[in-house]
């Protein structure tokens, strides 16, 4: 299924080649929608693109260290969902509380990517299986716990967060402060993995596990902060969507597979040893784009869904060719 | 097959399912629910979970049993807040008649057509059910089954039908069209000709949802309203939030908002306010999120309901049949009010979760407001 | 989701697991009944309900099964219930004459759908996760798209299949037994079975040997959507007639996929078989079954499911001596 690895400077010319992929379909994309409504060209609406879609972005650069490893995190949807309802659940309309109760969804968050981490790296889960797993439990308890619907509202302090606009703003005119997370947010993933020795760890395991190990790299260890990272990024996500709008109990749904989706789109390699934080941004940037566009055309909703089917592939089967050109 | 050719041909059977998809307009029901909506309940004064429109009663004097009996309850899901606090009902209800019921047995089918279809089969063959009470996924699927199950013990169906009349009743609200003609009547009346009106909806071909849709765009129509948009949502709050954002952005103007159910309608409303705009006339349903922002803002609304006190009718019914009593058949149907602005200071409670369902007809029930998840 | 290749036992290995999964998912079923009192789920029409609850999710891991076994794995069967259903209902329209061609024209998509897949994958070399997800996203699209212009429903007869039965046992449950039956026959008795193995277990090795490894891949993702349309069709049967969701509701893509690893297959391929995997559809069918006895409230359900999804692959997952992403 995958190709033989290679031997020279296999490292940095797939990260180029990232850049470019998904830099160049999101170009594209936002041109095709400026060109049917200009007003996207101003500050302001660009702006508001960023705002809604940080989720996405936030999300993907999650996945993208599972990806990274050679896994997929299928949970990251739900645990969105029980971001946004324990919130409601726990803040239960004191804006003091805000603040804490952040940092408790953090604490779960951790809780469900060690969990998934643990089970991957010594119970011999596959990803698949125990992300799907994570999944239906985590929705679960967030179902029961919230009781089916959604309790309590959420105060404006924590609203802010995926709500707030700063206008007059020099330069760029208005400012979201979701646009703020998700710079920040991006920022500490690019860290993560260029700043630090972690990110080579991760295309290592990802790579070649046995080679890994046999190396000295603590793979478990890599495996588990992955996942760590992605149920953390889950969080983030959740709190901006609940921050935009509201409870709800869907709230995460079909996240993950958007997140899988953006990461391939921008060139990030399934199965591992291949991508950069840029894969992600500029992946999901195209995707939410794709998104924005086909809304705008007016398309059915229904057609979106085999458009999204269509670019995925073929944005695979692109970053492929180029690989077998290069060989 | 180059992309191109298939982006026409899915292009051209969209259109066409457009051209086809007009099924539910069914003139001659429309015009019975507009008569339903304004007939006066019979029954007693106060429970409209109790009451019910027209005459047809029928006997039950052979389905009599003495004794403690045991009520089986196929539920479709609680994929929803409405059929979560419609469970609840239904459970608070069955605690009322704790001396006449033995046991109450839910059954859930996760909102898949075939395991509902495998539970009833079960429930009916487990042999412990006295009376069956379905809440039906879908309506042609689930025909078959309790068409079996009627053969074996007395079936009360509620909220969606089925395509038999094997079923001792059928109870339900007055319908679809019902909460289209009061919405779209209400936002007739404050609109002049020539305005817009955004329709957002839930998704395409569920027939509950597209009657609604149906009998609105009929009064629209009639009243010279134009309905600048019909947009899906999905039910998802940021993508209710986005559409609208959209329309605003594109300069389009917004008199009114109609939507075919109410569960994102704060969301809606929030779109308005980021953009500074006031806020447009408006149509919702009868959550505890929309009455509360109505009244805070003082917007011109109304709130249609779909109610949930259908749900207690269920089991006053089984237990009615089980009884002997004649029961309302075979269609039991409930009145359908609306929340209107007179009557919304009697809805509004604080203490009640934002999806709380405010025409439950649960006050009284045991358990309320925690059991609903409301705080004392 | 690389493994030690060395590592790979012969099919037969799996029926222990089978064999125990079935003994659980059976003890627990019985244990419940008993402790409920609903003594009568384990007679005749208990059993039979029981089987019932297997015939939709095991068709599909049957398909999946395969696709699997060589290494593979296919997200598009849910889009592709729901085609088909969909498709059946509306080239019957009520009309029994119509039975055969809307089955024949059903089975003809399931072709196109798996060799497109089978394509994209073998030939393309193209993640299968991606390109099988691309693939549903669209026969998902296009369906939901032109539903309002499919409309229909099936014949009367045609639900016969679904709701008729000889002696008792219904013939939904027969046709599964027989394709069940088919299904092991091939990948225990055939060459092509044989090859399947082969190719999962060791594609560089396989293809050394001289095994068209692309084509077995291909005809994988076809048995795949073949057994998808199977299940389609019985959904249409007992259904009455499809819509857009059926195959989304049922969650029949993760699931398939959840029982074939359960029942012992690994997603490397390679190693496996349908014993383990009717082990699996047998374990959610019990659960299914055993948790409406306990009126256990639908949101623990969720949670008990996700944990048991995870523990039963652990239980033979964690002897795994390579690494497992």
């Amino acid at each position: 299924m995958s190709p033989l690895p290679q031997t020279s400077s296999p490292l940095r010319r797939p990260a180029r080649l990232a850049v470019n992929a998904g830099l160049v379909i999101f170009l594209a994309l936002y041109a095709a929608i400026a060109f049917l409504q200009p007003n996207y060209l101003e500050p302001g609406l660009f702006m508001n693109f960023l705002r809604r879609a940080a989720p996405l972005v936030i999300l993907a650069c999650g996945q993208l260290y599972v990806i990274l490893t050679g896994g997929f995190d299928l949970s990251m949807g739900a645990v969105a969902t029980l971001a946004v309802l324990a919130a409601s659940i726990l803040i239960n309309g004191d804006p003091e509380t805000t603040w804490a109760v952040i940092g408790t969804l953090y604490v779960m968050g951790i809780a469900v990517g060690l969990m998934n981490g643990l089970v991957v790296a010594f119970l011999k889960v596959p990803s698949i299986i125990a992300t799907l797993g994570a999944m239906l439990t985590v929705n679960g308890l967030a179902l029961a716990w919230s009781g089916g619907a959604a309790r309590g509202d959420l105060p404006d302090n924590f609203r802010n967060l995926g709500w707030l606009v700063w206008r007059d703003v020099p330069f760029v005119g208005t400012l979201p402060l979701a646009a703020i997370v998700l710079a920040g947010f991006v920022a500490l993933a690019w860290w993560g993995l260029n700043g630090t020795v972690y990110g080579k760890r991760a295309l290592a395991v990802g790579d070649n596990p046995r080679a890994a190990e046999l190396a000295g790299t603590p793979v478990a260890a890599t495996r588990i902060l992955a996942f760590v990272v992605s149920a953390v990024s889950a969080v983030t996500a959740g709190i901006l969507i609940g921050g935009f709008s509201g409870v709800s109990v869907n709230a995460g749904e079909g996240l993950e597979l958007q997140a899988i989706a953006a990461c391939v789109i921008g060139g990030a390699q399934l199965l591992g040893g291949r991508g950069s934080i840029w894969s992600a941004v500029f992946g999901a940037l195209s995707l939410f784009a794709l998104f924005t566009l086909l809304n705008l055309i007016g398309l059915p909703q229904a057609l979106r869904d085999s458009i999204q089917g269509v670019i995925l592939i073929a944005a695979v089967g692109a970053s492929l060719w180029r690989t077998r050109r290069r060989t | 097959m180059t992309l191109r050719t298939l982006l026409a041909t899915t292009v051209a059977l969209t259109f066409a399912g457009q051209a086809l998809a007009q099924d539910f307009n069914d003139p001659a029901e429309f015009k019975k629910q507009r008569e339903q909506l304004s007939m006066t309940p019979q029954g007693p004064e106060g429970q409209p979970w109790a009451q019910h429109l027209g005459d047809g009663m029928v006997d039950t004097a052979k389905y009599r049993k003495d004794g403690q009996v045991t009520l089986c309850f196929s539920n479709a899901g609680v994929f929803n807040p409405w059929r979560v606090v419609g469970l609840n009902n239904l459970n608070a209800e069955a605690e009322l008649h704790k001396d006449r019921l033995k046991e109450l047995i839910v059954v859930d089918a996760e909102g898949k057509d075939d395991k509902q279809i495998s539970d009833i089969e079960a429930l009916v063959s487990g042999g412990k059910c006295d009376a069956l009470i379905v809440s039906p996924n879908t309506t042609a699927a689930l025909t078959p089954a309790v068409e079996a199950a009627c053969d074996k013990l007395p079936v009360i169906v509620f909220d969606r039908g089925v395509n038999t009349s094997c079923p001792v009743t059928y109870i339900h609200p007055v319908g679809g069209y019902g909460f289209g003609i009061t919405s779209g009547e209400f936002i007739a009346s404050k609109l002049k000709k020539g305005d817009n009106v955004l329709a957002l909806r839930i998704m395409p071909g569920v027939d509950v949802l597209e009657t609604r849709y149906s009998a609105a765009k009929t009064i629209f129509d009639e009243a010279g309203i134009n309905v600048i948009g019909s947009e899906f949502t999905g039910s998802d709050r940021a993508k209710t939030k986005s559409v609208v954002e959209d329309y605003i952005n594109r300069g389009e103007k917004i008199d009114a908002v109609w939507m075919d159910a109410g569960d994102t309608a704060t969301a809606a409303l929030e779109a308005f306010e980021d953009a500074g705009l006031p806020y447009p006339v408006i149509s919702g349903e009868d959550q505890q999120d929309f009455l509360r922002k109505w009244q805070a803002d003082k917007l011109t609304a109304i709130g249609p309901s779909y109610p949930t006190y259908q749900w207690r009718t269920a089991v006053i019914a089984a237990l009615d049949v089980l009884d002997g009593k004649q029961v309302p058949g075979p269609e039991w149907v409930l009145p359908q009010p609306a929340i209107t602005e007179d009557v919304l200071a009697d809805y509004v409670d604080e203490r009640m979760p934002p999806l709380h369902y405010s025409l439950c007809g649960c006050q009284e029930l045991p358990g309320y407001p925690e059991r609903w998840g409301g705080k004392k | 989701m690389t493994t030690d290749i060395a590592k790979n036992k012969p099919a037969a290995r799996g029926l222990p697991v089978a064999v125990l999964l079935a003994g659980l998912s059976i003890g627990f079923f019985v244990a419940v009944a008993l402790a409920t009192g609903e003594v009568a789920q384990l007679g005749g029409q208990g059993i039979v309900g029981l089987l019932q609850r297997m015939v939709a999710l095991g068709l599909v891991a049957l398909g999946q099964t395969f696709v699997i076994l060589v290494g593979s794995i296919d997200l598009s069967v849910a889009a592709l219930i729901s085609a088909v259903a969909v498709l059946a209902s509306h080239v019957m329209q009520g009309d029994p004459a119509m039975i055969l061609p809307a089955i024949l024209l059903c089975l003809g998509l399931c072709l196109a759908v798996g060799l497109v897949n089978g394509v994209l994958v073998a030939y393309g070399g193209i993640n299968p996760l991606i390109a099988t997800l691309g693939t549903g996203l669209i026969v998902q699209g296009v369906l939901a798209a032109s539903f309002g212009a499919l409309q229909g429903a099936v014949a009367r007869e045609f639900q016969v299949l679904a709701y008729g039965g000889v002696l008792g046992v219904p013939y939904s449950i027969l046709l599964f037994a027989v394709l069940s039956l088919a299904a092991a026959f091939v990948l225990d008795r055939t060459l092509f079975g044989a090859r399947v193995y082969a190719v999962g277990g060791n594609p560089e090795g396989a293809r050394l040997a001289g095994i068209r490894t692309e084509r077995v891949t291909l005809s994988a993702h076809v048995v795949a959507s073949l057994f998808a349309g199977a299940s389609g069709l019985y959904l249409a049967a007992r259904l009455q007639s499809g819509t857009p969701w059926i195959g989304r509701d049922g969650i029949y893509d993760l699931e398939s996929i959840a029982v074939t690893v359960i029942g012992g297959t690994i997603l490397a391929g390679g190693k496996g078989g349908v014993a383990g995997t009717l082990a699996g559809v047998l374990l959610f069918a019990s659960l299914d079954a055993a948790f409406n006895m306990l009126g256990i409230d639908a949101f623990l359900k969720q949670v008990l499911r996700g944990a048991i999804v995870v523990a039963a692959v652990a239980i033979h997952a964690v002897r795994t001596k390579g690494h497992v992403a």
